[in-house]
């Protein structure tokens, strides 16, 4: 049984931030929780998928966060609570229902949790999603541990119910993946079949409809704003003349950089949980008892202008800062080290900052980088190869404009098969412009899961509009890079998944793609030949690479494949499957001097290297030795 | 004042702020070191902090994780401000350097794992004992040793995190009896694994009392 279905009230278990969050969903008695895996977000999903194996919760991982968030929207109009998990840049995907989702309102409670990512530690930008509560003009919580992440949960709910409208709950990495202690409260049930009651003139937003909604949201507003007046998680702490105004993990830097500093009796310190709207009385009362506040908040300015504004309201003149030289940046990921630094600065104390000792200084040569790689036996790499050689042979140049997975890593030398990304779903219609501006010949690249994310549409515009490229798609099978969640073209699936398999071959024949090419990437003769018909025809083509994940499919077989490959002869001058291939099972023995090797601990078998290099054999067969 | 009426931790937190720091490359098992820690440190009544790495980082890149033990809000640890350091590798090990402090006590994995440009002759690995002669000379103290060996000789190779973390449970640097800790262990771990796991903690406990394997300043 799932961890989270167990324990008493009162009991303290050390949970992850997106347990916690999922625990607190479970105590407020969801009914359905709706995502698409996105890091840091996924384990909300994962959690919620087993437990949805083991009791009557309804999950879905829905083929991308609009979807997610409108399967929910229906379902808490029929008054269940939902709660529908994305990270930030997935919630730009569902904006357009959430803007007027808002305008609409709903039943049910309904949490939507953006998970943000400050230093883009998985991610393709570090946006500030706090803005998305003031577009949409939702009430929005921020949870700094754990801890608050279940309680902030459990009261989302309510507060959803109580104003009508969705809840932002918005978290960064550092809260999603930190480990803290969470209290337990009771688990509640759920309700039962829900049901839609008519109400077109509140429900469907036409012009006439949506102005009146607009003044219903504006309301809640209103009521959302003195709420967050009282609310519990606005708490100010410590006495004196100065202030700090902080929110998220930021906050747990700013107290302890307090304590730490001993400005405990000095600065009084208001951490915000209740974001937006933001309490003006609340803050204006604080900024009438202080000089000057320094405002602590990763990324963007955004409680620093909230303030701002309040203060010229109340006609104040304090010194407010927050973001600026010698300040806080509005880049990246903080941590302890620096707010105390700044917080030192700012209020003019002492603070004894470590001098940090740099390892390449002390050992006087630089250390070697560890970049991520494609796993040894990835499918992705033996595609990757395929097309390069092909190119190679024809001798034309390929344009890459690839998608977001495990793939993406292919960015990297030796392989180096990724030229432009923006987002999910780009690959397909970037590829259409860059061919239509170039000629040139354009191979786009996506992965299964984002195919069905958002490469459809992209796949029909092209196919409509008679462009000209190659599209790859990587099927392995399942969604990788986040830790292998299902999608409706799965081939490898977690025990007992119900969901129906939709062919991604049947999807792409019936959006009208003509020319077709289906390998499996570990059959390098055939791949390749179909690889170079692919290139050489023109028009829009689709290349669809069929090979399980290998990393996934081992974990659920839990077994290792048994043969294992060798270099049987000397290698002399040749590097090919360094320069085009790299697979980290081979290297070099005695640095770039020595004879190539494969490591056969970490050789995953695959055998795709065996059929274009003669040197290379099975073990066993050309015997232990070699030349 | 709390924002939820948590019960008060059956004990204090320690009056001493203690900050650990995990590191190691993907599918070492750092990351289920630092839990365990953590749940152990919460059985013994503390408020432990713990944050990891996900996502990209472990498609064979560097995993790191914390653990935060004491009167401190923060899950994260800055450079300089690491009170114990556990390399899981001996590259990585000597890269937590700008981690440590004057009295750090770092405890090592001597074994290596090449990454990838070292592997293709586009870097080069540097020399594992000059790497922990420098390191010895900069932090409180050092205890290497070869914990990859350790692991494969308890019966099970990916045992690395289990032999780090018995070494750790014996220096006595932890507020949490090692009793605790192995019985999070005990109930963390699958059946079929546990014999050996058990072993891999006592063959590491023996590593960090064989006085070979320390270098103190
Ligand atoms: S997890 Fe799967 S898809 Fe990702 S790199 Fe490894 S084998 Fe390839
Ligand atoms: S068979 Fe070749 S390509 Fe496949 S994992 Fe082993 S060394 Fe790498």
């Amino acid at each position: 049984m799932s961890e989270l279905l167990t324990g008493s009230a009162g009991e303290r278990r050390l949970f992850l931030g997106n347990e916690a969050i999922v625990r607190g969903a479970l105590e407020a008695g969801v009914a359905l929780v709706t995502t698409y895996p996105g890091t840091p977000a996924s384990e909300i999903g994962d959690r919620c998928y087993g437990i949805s194996r083991q009791t009557d919760l309804q999950f879905e991982f829905s083929t991308n966060e609009k979807v997610a968030l409108e399967v929910a929207a229906g379902a808490s109009a029929c008054g269940w609570r939902v709660l529908c998990a994305m990270k930030h840049v997935g919630l730009n995907v569902a904006a357009d229902a959430l803007m007027t989702l808002a305008y609409v309102g709903v039943k049910g409670g309904m949490v939507i949790v953006s998970a943000d990512d400050p230093s883009l530690f998985s991610s393709q930008n570090e946006q500030d999603n706090r803005y998305y509560a003031k577009l949409a003009g939702l009430p929005m919580l921020e949870p700094a541990t754990p801890e608050e992440a279940k309680a902030m949960t459990l009261a989302a709910f309510a507060l959803s119910e109580q104003l009508k409208v969705p809840v932002l709950l918005r978290t960064t990495t550092r809260v999603n993946h930190t480990r803290g202690p969470v209290t337990l409260g009771e688990l509640a049930a759920r309700p039962g079949p829900g049901r839609f009651y008519k109400d077109p003139f509140h429900l469907v937003m036409v012009p006439a409809v949506a102005r009146q909604a607009h003044v219903r949201l504006l309301a809640a507003q209103d009521q959302a704003r003195a709420l967050a007046e009282t609310s519990v998680f606005n708490e100010i702490s410590g006495a004196g003349a100065w202030g700090i105004v902080t929110s998220g993990v930021a906050g747990t830097y700013a107290a302890d950089a307090l304590t730490e500093l001993g400005l405990t009796g000095k600065v009084r310190l208001l951490k915000l949980g209740f974001t937006h709207p933001l309490p003006a009385t609340l803050l204006g009362d604080f900024l009438a008892q202080v000089s000057k506040v320094l405002v602590v908040e990763e990324l963007e300015p955004y409680l620093e202008d909230g303030l701002k504004a309040i203060a010229q309201d109340r006609g104040l003149s304090l010194t407010i800062r927050g973001k600026g030289p010698g300040l806080f940046s509005r880049l990246y990921e903080y941590h302890p080290g620096l707010v105390r630094e700044v917080v030192a600065r700012f209020f003019g104390v002492a603070s004894e900052a470590p001098v940090p000792l740099v390892p390449e200084k002390i050992l006087e040569q630089p250390l070697p980088d560890r970049p991520p790689n494609l796993c040894a036996g990835c499918p992705h790499r033996a595609m990757y190869y395929a097309v390069k050689i092909a190119l190679k042979d024809l001798g034309v140049e390929g344009i890459f404009p690839t998608d977001i997975g495990c793939y993406t890593l292919g960015l990297l030398p030796p392989l180096s098969m990724a030229d432009y990304l923006i987002c999910m779903g780009s690959s397909v219609s970037t590829a259409a412009g860059i061919s239509l501006a170039t000629g040139q010949k354009v191979v786009a690249f996506i992965g299964d899961s984002t195919f069905f994310h958002s490469g459809l549409p992209a796949l029909v515009n092209a196919v409509h509009h008679k462009h000209d490229f190659l599209l790859v798609i990587l099927d392995n099978g399942t969604t990788a890079m986040t830790g292998h969640q299902p999608h409706p073209g799965v081939s490898l699936m977690p025990p007992g998944y119900p969901g129906e398999h939709v062919p991604i071959v049947r999807v792409v024949k019936a959006l009208g793609v003509e020319q077709l090419w289906v390998v499996n990437p570990f059959k390098y003769k055939e791949s390749l030949a179909a690889t170079k018909e692919a290139l050489t025809a023109s028009g829009i083509r689709v290349l669809i690479s069929q090979a399980p994940c290998h990393l996934y499919a081992q974990r659920l077989s839990g077994k290792r494949r048994t043969a294992r490959f060798q270099v049987t002869k000397s290698c002399g001058e040749c590097r090919d499957c360094l320069d085009n291939f790299g697979c980290p099972a081979m290297y070099l023995e005695k640095g770039d001097a020595g004879q190539l090797q494969i490591d056969q601990e970490l050789c995953s078998g695959c055998a795709f290297c065996v059929q274009w290099c003669e040197n290379i054999r099975p073990v066993g067969v050309a015997g232990k030795g070699k030349e | 004042m709390a924002l939820t009426q948590n019960p008060e931790p059956k004990t204090q937190n320690p009056k001493e702020n203690l900050r650990i720091f995990l590191t190691g490359v993907g599918g070492q098992g750092t990351l289920l070191a630092s839990r365990l820690l953590g749940e152990a440190a919460l059985a013994a009544g503390y408020n432990p902090m713990v944050s990891e790495t996900h996502g990209m980082a472990q498609r064979g890149g560097i995993v790191v994780s914390t653990v935060i033990l004491g009167d401190l809000q923060s899950p994260l640890i800055s450079a300089g401000e690491a009170d114990i350091v556990l390399g899981f590798e001996a590259l990585e090990a000597f890269r937590a350097l700008d981690r440590c402090h004057a009295k750090t006590l770092v405890i090592a994995n001597t074994a290596t794992q090449v990454p990838y440009p070292v592997a293709i002759g586009q870097a080069r690995y540097p020399s594992v004992a000059q790497m922990f002669q420098r390191l010895a000379a900069q932090v409180g103290a050092l205890l290497a040793f070869d914990a990859g060996a350790l692991a494969h000789k308890s019966g099970s190779p990916l045992a690395v995190n289990m032999v780090l973390l018995g070494a750790l449970a014996a220096t006595d640097s932890l507020p949490i009896p090692a009793q605790d800790i192995l019985s999070v262990i005990c109930t963390r771990t699958k059946e079929k694994f546990l014999a050996s796991n058990l072993q891999a903690f006592d063959l590491g406990a023996a590593a960090a009392r064989d006085p070979g394997n320390w270098q103190r300043r």
